[in-house]
């Protein structure tokens, strides 16, 4: 699947420098970024979408919104060492974004509206579900059916989560089949994409929304780009696997801008439960 | 000639002297035949030493033997009347997943598997048995067909991994993956699973959810290759990669079937002849297709809700923290 060689990625894209002025990573153009703030972290002269934490994305997407099993960290199951030992690893990532794991989930409202909601963050891993990413889906997903609520879900990730080995994998199976369970509930999903979003989030629950909206511009995908330009030795095309290219391919029913993004969900849902 | 593996290479030097003295005991007269027995008990022994103490990474290459049994040879050794059934009704039939109807002890059942080919031709053609997105919608077409017709589903995994491609990802191969998860999920028929050779990450798991998960002794199962973890890892040159360093990824992964087992991901190994799977007799298929007339008299009691209820706490007990 695709894994990103996620702390180079964080370090050249995610982290939005500190200070008054903000270079856009598409146009290049250095901004104010009160500015850029104020435009929902997209570029005022090209629309660039920034990558944002999860934290940035609830308070642009809810009214209020409360995490729920905020105190689930990961274990380190495999014993897995790499270049440091992953528990290690996890606590570097816990220092830089103040998260416990990859995602926040919890109650949030938008309007009068309550759902339920699952947000991970490339910030942390990359975005990558392992264990507690997954549990924590499934939770989210359960307690949805429970309180007879809909489900939304924001993903950014490289794919699976490889210091938790096999566990990894058997979250795609375990969310997915939780999303099964909310269907037969007839209670909506809608999955958001944001950029990047690869891999095993993608080969789960995150393609399986009744309705996918994606962000302009994101990359989303099974392979990254990487592997496949290595596997089939060939150049990929211009706007290979963008938002518009699934939307084209008939994969996703929208491309939706993040300023209209919490107006389309909620109408979105009204329109369907 | 055989095909062996580096650390098979004591083995291929032991056979062939023995062959060589059975072919002078019979020009000669003089008799080596018990030299020649002598030998092939040095043989047996050595094989069985060997293969007691696999590393990871050697039974990786083991799960990929290429005389190692592939799907259709698991439906020869184990079924009569098999037809395959083609195509996933949308775009291709895609020939690195074979689907289709047999009988398993005079009881039909619907049999699904990644399947790879024996000599170049057939192993371009099957895609090294890399899937595309027809492959996983093909498979799931034969899974609605079996729920539909009260037919059991066994699904046989050996799969470098879903193929990387342009047209893959342009129709949907993450969708398609996905999709048969959240369907295996709800069939209202018992889906054994038998991880053969590779279970390479999610094409291997788009085949994997079932009601009892199977690995053979030596197939191997996991999240991403040792290949692909030490690209990740190590962040060298392709070339630069020893077997040391797969070595070191395949064991740290934990991808072997004892590993799964310990980790509460499959349900029981199926032990495989001294030597592999490519060393197979008759038998061993016989005792394999004991173990799936057994497991589904065992999962037959139950009612559609009761088998999907509990594949789905299966699933959710996995890892749970
Ligand atoms: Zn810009």
């Amino acid at each position: 699947m695709a894994w990103f060689k996620e702390d180079k990625v964080v370090e050249k894209k995610v982290k939005i420098p500190e200070g008054t002025w903000i270079k856009c990573d598409a146009c290049a153009e250095i901004i104010y970024r009160k500015e850029v703030e104020r435009n929902y972290m997209v570029c005022p002269k090209c629309t660039y979408h920034f990558r944002i934490s999860a934290r940035e994305r609830i308070s642009l997407l809810f009214d209020e919104f409360e995490e729920t099993h905020g105190e689930l960290a990961p274990a380190d199951p495999l014993q897995f060492v790499d270049t440091m030992p992953y528990g290690e690893r996890v606590r570097k990532q816990q220092a830089k974004t103040g998260l416990k794991e990859a995602l926040i989930c919890g109650n949030g409202r938008m309007g009068d509206r309550r759902v339920k909601a699952a947000v991970l963050d490339f910030g942390f891993m990359g975005g990558s579900m392992g264990r507690v990413v997954g549990q924590k889906i499934v939770d989210s997903v359960e307690e949805a059916i429970a309180e007879r609520l809909p489900f939304i879900s924001v993903s950014s990730s490289g794919g699976a989560r490889m210091q938790e080995g096999i566990y990894s994998l058997m979250q795609m199976a375990k969310t997915s089949a939780a999303v099964a369970r909310l269907g037969k509930a007839s209670l909506p999903f809608i999955s958001i994409l944001t950029d990047p979003t690869f891999g095993g989030v993608t080969a789960s629950f995150a393609m399986l929304g009744d309705v996918i909206i994606a962000e302009p511009r994101s990359l989303v995908g099974f392979a990254g780009p990487r592997v496949i330009e290595q596997t089939i030795k060939q150049t990929l095309p211009e706007g290979f696997q963008r938002a518009e290219f699934l939307l084209e391919h008939g994969m996703i029913d929208m491309v939706v801008e993040r300023k209209q993004l919490r107006a389309t969900v909620a109408e979105l849902l009204t329109l369907l439960a | 000639m055989p095909y062996f593996l580096d650390f098979e290479q004591p083995l291929s030097d032991l056979e062939r002297q023995i062959s060589e003295l059975r072919r002078l005991s019979a020009g000669n007269g003089v008799d080596l035949t018990k030299e020649a027995n002598r030998l092939d008990k040095k043989l047996e022994e050595m094989r069985k030493d060997i293969y007691s103490r696999l590393t990871p990474w050697q039974k990786t290459q083991i799960a990929r033997h290429p005389e190692r049994p592939y799907t259709l040879d698991y439906v020869r050794g184990m079924m009569e009347g098999f037809h395959e059934l083609h195509g996933d009704r949308l775009f291709a039939d895609d020939p690195a997943i074979t689907a289709g109807f047999a009988f398993l002890d005079g009881r039909p059942l619907a049999v699904i598997g990644h399947q790879k080919g024996r000599d170049t031709r057939s192993r371009i053609r099957r895609n090294f048995g890399q899937a595309h997105p027809e492959g996983y919608r093909k498979a799931l077409r034969v899974m609605r067909l079996a729920e539909k017709f009260g037919r059991p589903i066994l699904t046989l995994i050996d799969t470098p991994g879903a193929f990387p491609g342009i047209g893959a990802e342009e129709r949907g191969q993450a969708e398609a993956i996905a999709r048969n998860l959240f369907e295996m999920a709800q069939i209202r028929v018992p889906i054994l699973v038998i991880v053969i050779g590779e279970g390479g990450s999610g094409g291997a798991l788009a085949l994997g959810v079932g009601d009892r998960v199977f690995m053979m002794e030596h197939s191997v199962y996991s999240v991403i290759s040792p290949e692909g973890c030490a690209a990740i890892l190590w962040k060298k040159d392709k070339n630069d990669f020893s077997a040391e360093d797969y070595s070191k990824a395949a064991s740290a992964l934990k991808l072997t079937a004892e590993d799964l087992k310990r980790l509460g991901v499959i349900d029981a190994i199926i032990e495989e002849p001294t030597g592999g799977m490519h060393n197979a007799q008759d038998s061993d298929f016989l005792r394999i297709k004991e173990l799936l007339i057994n497991t589904l008299a065992d999962l037959e009691g139950m009612s559609p809700e009761e088998l999907c209820a509990r594949r789905i706490e299966r699933l959710y007990a996995i890892g749970n923290i």
